[in-house]
């Protein structure tokens, strides 16, 4: 294990380096760029033993990688914001096709009006399209889960999205723990896929179905994407085992037991929020924090039981759904119908577009949930 | 060995039927086939079945290029430097929606045929104009009525368009002339790099002709010089069919449907273009 102080985009651009993909296709994008920038780097001193390929768009970016996966080796490609609108179309190919890609994205708002930074509304807009989504709260985790996207994903045959604040994340520099290859094969084996395109054994992919197999398909997607619940657990657990840090599988939960008010979110901000939860918990309050680590599998059990005789629950979320209640308030509400004793939930939105979350603002938000009512609130 | 198998659900007559087959059968069996969306994959590749006797990928409309390049790097990654990566994609996946894409692997040269199955529409769709429809065809979208009469613009010139990429080699063919095409494959194949090929392929359905008369129509239009057959190869222009004299143009133009409802003046405005554009090939009309 190498521990450098570097900017996260350099740390994840090693990791990747590390994992070995064969065929990389790069597109620049604020704030995903330097992931690119530090991967063409390491390309042009040669480094980076892989085929580095501009492409002309992010639609192309993500292409690239589906041709070279079908053919049976590993890639990575990465995008943030209308990046990852682009390749909308190509996400739920990808997954249709079950070709196992994995892609960081680095979490930007989507215009209009323009904006750069930070919040989940570009990857959450994807929740459908069939990928692994992970959200990770620092830069040592996202490293990490590139590592285990790469297993996960050629478990399950189901693409992996490693999704990280932008700038938060990307843009900061500090000490990271980056494993090495030959400790990252240890664990991650090589990519030998089941059916690749091959002269020598023809098959056809990505087919025309009609309607008496197309639902087939997609039902075989949606229960394997369930299934890939306890392959994403599993793979922490041992990722654990070998490097010593572990994320909590889907959830992480922070000091949750005793607790009588939860706040639930993802990524960065849960940083904060932990801060929080230890200075409330040092007053004596019973605080406790959830983190969404995977929102695509939804951890639904694991929130239904850390929910359970819960007085109030504060939904946080850094997107919205324009005309309806924010999407991840949606699903949890969804959920608490199995509660036994149901907490009383409420909806916090913030963040959109790089504003501003503090400690304060997650304290307020402790506050307001103690009245007991329902909250709906933009931070 | 046929490598684009019977059976599939083409239109008697069809044109695209023929031009995969003909690539198919002279490239061989080390190919891999990258395929945009349209009526070749719809009539190939109906689940569980596939005309396909070589390995097949269909992704979406406008991918089919880059597809193609991670299809090749992937290749290369594990070692293979000999299959040919070949994409077959109509001219609405060419011209139109994929063009962006397309650019972008002429400019980067990736080792990739390319194989434009040009038959003037999206026929697939149910007979759209595209950038590849001639000027004043009807199409369910260029319509003729009082206002408009077909489409309004000329066809897009885009062999010349990929040439201009400087890419090893690039021509059109048709598939009226399966020994022309048969050479070019060959040709292609024996080159690295980026290559591309558009083939005009009539179309009986979207044209409005019977299915026998595919290939008299497919000579036809290179008769009347509406379809010119040449190559650029390392930037160097060859006319491969010159003939003394052009056939006028509306011996073809009357035996489709689709120019019905041509008047004399559009027959004269086509065939002035025509006239011209062969005037520095020193052919007359």
């Amino acid at each position: 294990m190498k521990r450098k102080t570097v900017e996260g985009s350099v740390g994840i651009a090693e990791v990747v380096k590390n994992c070995e993909p064969k065929v990389i296709g790069a597109y620049p994008i604020t704030p995903q760029t330097h992931i690119v920038e530090a991967l063409a780097s390491m390309a042009a001193s040669g480094e980076l033993d892989a085929h580095f390929i501009n492409v002309e768009s992010e639609h192309s970016a993500i292409s690239v990688t589906e041709g070279a996966c079908a053919v049976g080796v590993r890639t990575f490609t990465a995008t943030s914001s209308q990046g990852l609108l682009l390749m909308h179309e190509v996400l739920f190919n990808a997954s249709g096709m079950r070709l196992p890609l994995v892609m960081v994205v680095a979490n930007r708002a989507v215009g209009a009006p323009l904006n750069i930074w930070n919040d989940h509304q570009d990857s959450v807009a994807q929740r459908d399209s069939g990928w692994i989504q992970l959200y990770c709260e620092n830069n040592q985790e996202a490293i990490d889960t590139i590592i285990q996207a790469f297993k996960i994903a050629e478990s399950v045959y189901i693409p992996v999205m490693v999704c990280i604040d932008g700038f938060y994340l990307t843009h900061t520099v500090e000490p990271l723990d980056i494993p090495e290859k030959k400790d990252i094969s240890k664990f991650l084996p090589k990519f030998k896929p089941k059916m690749v395109l091959d002269p020598k054994k023809p098959i056809s992919i990505g087919v025309y179905a009609f309607p008496q197999h197309y639902q087939d398909f997609r039902v075989d997607l949606q229960k394997d994407m369930l299934d890939s619940r306890k392959k994403i657990v599993e793979v922490d657990r041992e990722f654990g085992k070998q490097f010593g840090r572990t994320y909590g599988g889907l959830v992480e939960k922070y000091k949750t037991r005793g607790a009588e008010y939860i706040f639930v979110g993802m990524s960065s901000v849960m940083g904060n929020a932990k801060e929080v939860v230890d200075e409330l918990r040092q007053k004596g309050e019973k605080v406790g924090a959830l983190r969404i680590r995977s929102f695509r599998p939804f951890p639904a059990s694991e929130i239904k039981k850390t929910f359970e005789g819960k007085k109030a629950v504060a939904v946080f979320e850094k997107c919205i759904s324009v005309g309806s209640e924010p999407p991840i308030f949606t699903e949890i509400q969804g959920l608490s119908s199995g509660v036994k004793k149901k907490p009383v939930l409420s909806s916090f939105v913030g963040g959109l577009g790089g504003r501003d979350v503090t400690t304060k603002d997650i304290k307020k938000v402790f506050d307001k949930i103690k009245d007991g009512k329902i909250h709906v609130e933009y931070v | 060995m046929e490598y684009f198998a019977p059976g599939h659900r083409a239109c008697a007559g069809c044109g695209l039927a023929i031009c995969t087959r003909m690539v198919l059968n002279t490239i061989g069996e080390d190919v891999i086939v990258v395929n945009s969306t349209g009526c070749l994959e719809i009539i190939s590749t109906p689940y569980p079945e596939s005309a396909f006797e070589v390995p097949y990928i269909h992704s979406l409309f406008e991918n089919v290029a880059p597809v193609a390049t991670g299809v090749k790097a992937g290749l290369k990654a594990r070692g293979n430097d000999h299959t040919q990566v070949l994409c077959l994609a109509g001219d609405g996946a060419t011209y139109d929606i994929g063009f962006g894409a397309l650019s972008g692997m002429l400019e980067r040269n990736d080792d990739v045929l390319y194989v434009c199955i040009d038959n003037e529409a999206y026929m697939n769709t149910g007979v759209q104009r595209s950038g590849a429809t001639p000027r004043f065809a009807f199409t369910t979208t260029s319509q003729s009525g009082k206002v408009i009469h077909g489409k309004t613009e000329w066809k897009k010139p885009l062999v010349e368009i990929a040439a201009s990429h400087q890419i090893p080699y690039s021509a059109s063919a048709s598939i009226a002339y399966p020994k022309d095409l048969e050479k070019k494959i060959k040709k292609a194949i024996g080159i690295r790099g980026a290559r591309f090929i558009a083939v005009h392929t009539p179309c009986c359905t979207g044209w409005g002709f019977d299915g026998s008369l595919t290939i008299k129509l497919g000579k036809l239009a290179v008769k009347t010089g509406l379809w010119t057959l040449f190559e650029v190869e390392d930037g160097q222009f060859k006319l491969n069919y010159k003939p003394k004299k052009l056939a006028p143009a509306i011996e073809y133009l009357k035996t489709q449907r689709r120019f019905a409802h041509l008047t004399d003046a559009e027959v004269q405005e086509i065939q002035s273009r025509v006239t011209k554009k062969w005037q520095k090939y020193g052919v007359k009309s």
